[in-house]
């Protein structure tokens, strides 16, 4: 009963606050864009460049979008973890090892937290990684090529949430479990969760020269539900924390059973500590299976290899390297600011923001100033290590990002707003609507040492009215607001692919110059690549056609390709062929049960096409490549199984 | 004539130059080609400015049916010019140093600048009919072939020195490094040519002048 009228009242409260926008909302859009000059400050002039680039996760498309700012114009969707039929990605011969895992091949993942390489805390632009929440993934994508190189399963998780977050060097990607399991997975009644579920928090190293990533040690928590992480920065350097709900541990009803404890838990995770004991041979090795997959711009391939153990750590055989810091109300973003001696705790269901201190959270450990434990991990006292509470700045706080002057900015779901406070004296200075219930927001370089507080963009999950309508799913949309002067300014809504969850942004320089323009035809080390025009040829293995294609402006070599049989499984490894910019060519065959390729110069890709019935078959450049694209296009003769027809190509005879 | 040998002497070794940098530069911007094509002539050959702009050039050459872009092999003039350009920077060493030890006349100074003038000249020329016959001779089977308004075939050579649009090209040809080293070597023996003649000059006088006084 006590619970239906919390909820009750927090309705209420809830509809209050949104009623009390209204008028406001009013306000702002009868006046527009052009009633400041708001418009002028987003405008980027035909052949103009943004300033900073913005990686935007797509949420449940699985992908990562590449958008400018402040001109919010999209540039690319890099494919991570969903098949995607434009590009090939997952459906060619190339790329399918990338979707693997020790599932299967997996053609979908929910994309969450991009994190962008960082340099003594500051964003190198080398490498962005993202987490795939649903089947624990995390992806590095390459800031050369804009393209995903490497794709690490995470065994033992599940709900890859507390991920993929940095440390500063980019020793380690992090990614914490949002749903402990038992631990190995084995068949359990569900109600025995409490004490036999366990929470792996994995630590995967990124090699510094290739950004090769490997699982170095799973840290086994306690069976809570870890939401977000994010590491210490400069003074904090060598720590990690991770929120927690669901310390209640229940395993039903988690909207209401988890959210009774009056303060769950940051962990406060020493790894650098962990990596000594692992270093000296500690931890222990346990079997579990999970893919490691690899993409070589050498190859144009990539591998997947299935691995079988991981190294495990309890956290109560590292004494001092793991504390519980009392958090009230379900905290969800765990925000670090630039200085790394303030950690934001976000209670969800609280009316105020709690900010810890590390200098009195080490304080704390050292004076053994404990509250209890759990499960053996000694919890702080609150007081102790509390550096501040933002006193009642809306209702709902997520996510905390910081301008690098000595303020902050924090999401508040419920009341639909980003609210600006002051670091250490918590008092809030502005507070703008979002339009609507913002999740994430992001500040370029905004968690790390270094943020550029320029722009803050919020990441809506409601849109409604936002928009022209077009159907009962509407667009998806982010909102862009100046943040260089007191009060914030809004500047602009722009459309999104799939859930804007989180994004990363970097400015544009950083990033720019490094970007390839095209694969050098001489370094391909492609299996099936055919480097020079002499070698295209069609060669028979039974049942398997290999056909060895080059492309160029603007025909195919061969174009004119005789006895292939139905029932052959024909392979075309099609090599582009261009060495000039921007000149990708394409290529599909009637009735492929795949998708077309999408091949960049210098490039060597493969599709499969099984042929079902005789007759003269066509295919074709699928981009529009040239002044003569039209006349790109070729045919293939598939003759009876039983048909003696003679294996011949060629190009250019009559 | 000491100054005047050692001007000389520089003024010839200047055009060692064209073996390093090249004599010429063509671009060609288009609207697909913000960061214009280009092509480095050499004595010894013709390079792409940017690593593949040359095979570039060749594909979209192909479509009005030019000939691909020659190698040094293609053309006698990448192993005669060099040869050329190697035999007078030694003439004008050999003259340099002769007339510094005053063996030879100033005029001899003249002598070289008339005669790399006039092979210079040949050069040119030979290049503006390459570059003519390059533009020219198109294959019959081009993809496509273009007409003038009065009617004839549309040829594409570069122009020789200057601005052109061709098509949707923007074509700049200009001198380049190599060049103006020529250049400016060539003016240098000039005034190797007009130092001597001073100091020829003065050198008489002072002979006259001991010859009265003795």
């Amino acid at each position: 009963m006590r619970k239906t009228i919390n909820i009750l009242v927090s309705l209420i409260m809830v509809a209050g606050l949104v009623s009390c926008n209204g008028g406001d909302k009013k306000g702002n859009k009868s006046k527009g864009g052009l009633a400041t000059n708001a418009a002028e400050k987003v405008y980027v002039a035909p052949g103009e460049h943004d300033e900073f680039y913005a990686f935007i996760s797509g949420g449940f498309s699985g992908q990562l979008s590449v958008y400018g700012l402040p001109s919010g114009r999209l540039f690319k969707v890099i494919p991570v973890f969903s098949q995607d039929a434009e590009k090939a990605w997952g459906y060619n011969e190339e790329t399918k090892p990338m979707l693997e895992t020790s599932f299967g091949f997996v053609p979908w993942d929910d994309s969450h937290h991009p994190d962008i390489s960082q340099t003594n805390g500051e964003l190198d632009g080398r490498w962005v990684f993202i987490n795939g929440n649903n089947t624990p993934r995390i992806a590095r994508v390459d800031l050369t090529t804009f393209e995903t190189a490497e794709i690490i399963e995470v065994p033992n998780s599940a709900g890859n949430h507390s991920s993929s977050f940095i440390t500063e060097n980019t020793e380690y990607v992090v990614a914490g479990t949002r749903f402990s399991v038992p631990i190995p997975q084995r068949d359990l009644p569900i109600k025995d969760y409490k004490g036999n579920f366990k929470g792996a928090l994995s630590f995967i190293s990124v090699d510094p020269e290739t950004g090769r990533m490997a699982i170095k040690f799973q840290l086994m928590m306690p069976g809570f539900d870890y939401d977000l992480s994010h590491p210490g920065r400069d003074k904090s350097h060598g720590w990690f924390f991770f929120t927690t709900y669901n310390t209640e541990e229940a395993n039903t009803l988690l909207e209401v059973n988890a959210s009774q404890n009056d303060k769950d838990f940051i962990a406060a995770v020493n790894w650098k500590k962990i990596e000594e004991y692992v270093n000296n041979g500690g931890g222990t090795k346990v079997p579990a299976k999970y893919a490691h997959n690899v993409y070589s711009d050498e190859t144009h391939t990539a591998t997947s290899t299935m691995m079988n153990e991981v190294l495990t750590v309890n956290p109560l055989d590292v004494p001092g390297a793991v504390y519980f810091l009392p958090t009230p109300k379900s905290p969800h973003g765990c925000d670090v600011d630039p200085t790394g001696e303030y950690i934001v705790g976000n209670g969800k269901l609280s009316a105020d923001l709690t900010v810890h201190s590390f200098t009195k959270m080490l304080d704390a450990i050292e004076n053994k100033k404990f509250d209890g434990e759990a499960y053996g991990i000694p919890i702080l006292k609150f007081e102790d290590v509390l550096a501040g509470t933002v006193k009642q700045p809306g209702l709902g706080p997520l996510h905390t990002e910081f301008d690098g002057k000595g303020n902050a900015y924090t999401t508040f779901f419920i009341s639909s707003e980003v609210v600006k406070w002051k670091v250490g004296t918590w008092e809030v200075v502005d507070r703008q609507p979002a339009y609507y219930s913002v999740g994430h927001g992001m500040i370029p370089g905004g968690n790390s040492r270094k943020p550029f507080g320029k722009y803050f963009v919020s990441m809506n999950k409601i849109t409604k009215d936002r928009y022209l309508p077009t159907g009962p799913e509407v667009t998806q949309s982010a909102q862009l607001y100046n943040i260089s002067g007191d009060k914030m300014e809004l500047l602009l809504d722009f459309p999104t692919i799939g859930e804007p969850h989180y994004a990363a942004g970097i400015p544009a320089e950083i990033v720019a110059k490094n970007s390839k323009q095209l694969f050098k035809l001489s370094e391909n080390k492609h299996p099936y690549a055919t480097i020079s025009d002499g070698d295209a040829r069609v060669e028979r293995k039974g049942n398997e056609v290999h056909i060895y294609m080059t492309m160029i402006r603007s025909h195919f070599n061969p174009d004119n390709i005789e006895g292939i049989k139905v029932g052959d499984k024909v392979y075309f490894h099609v090599t582009n062929h261009e060495q000039d910019y921007d000149v990708p060519h394409g290529i599909s065959m009637i009735g492929a049960n795949t998708s077309e390729l999408l091949i960049m110069p210098g490039q060597t890709e493969t599709f499969v096409w099984e042929p079902k019935q005789p007759g003269v078959w066509p295919f074709y450049c699928t981009d529009f490549c040239s002044a003569l694209h039209q006349e790109m296009q070729g045919y293939v003769r598939v003759s009876p199984a039983s048909s003696g027809t003679e294996l011949k190509w060629s190009l250019g005879e009559d | 004539m000491k100054k005047a040998g050692i001007i000389m002497i520089i003024g010839s070794l200047l055009l060692l130059g064209l073996f390093k940098f090249p004599l010429w530069n063509i671009m060609l911007g288009a609207p697909q080609y913000p960061d214009p094509l280009g092509m480095d002539i050499y004595i010894q050959g013709i390079k792409g400015v940017q690593e593949f702009d040359i095979q570039n050039i060749d594909g979209l050459n192909h479509y009005i049916g030019m000939k691909t872009i020659p190698e040094p092999a293609d053309m006698w003039e990448f192993q005669v010019f060099p040869m050329v350009i190697g035999i007078m920077v030694a003439i004008g060493v050999i003259i340099g140093l002769l007339g510094f030890f005053g063996k030879v006349s100033y005029k001899w100074f003249l002598g070289w600048f008339v005669l790399m003038s006039v092979l210079g000249i040949m050069g040119m020329y030979d290049f503006n009919s390459w570059l003519a016959e390059y533009g020219s001779d198109l294959d019959p089977k081009a993809i496509m072939k273009l007409l003038n308004p009065d009617g004839t075939p549309m040829t594409y050579k570069p122009p020789l020195i200057g601005y052109q649009k061709m098509l949707n090209f923007d074509v700049d040809s200009w001198p380049a490094t190599g060049a103006y080293m020529m250049f400016v070597g060539m003016m240098l023996t000039i005034v190797a040519f007009l130092v001597g003649k001073k100091e020829y000059k003065k050198l008489e006088k002072k002979t006259s002048f001991k010859t009265v006084t003795t």
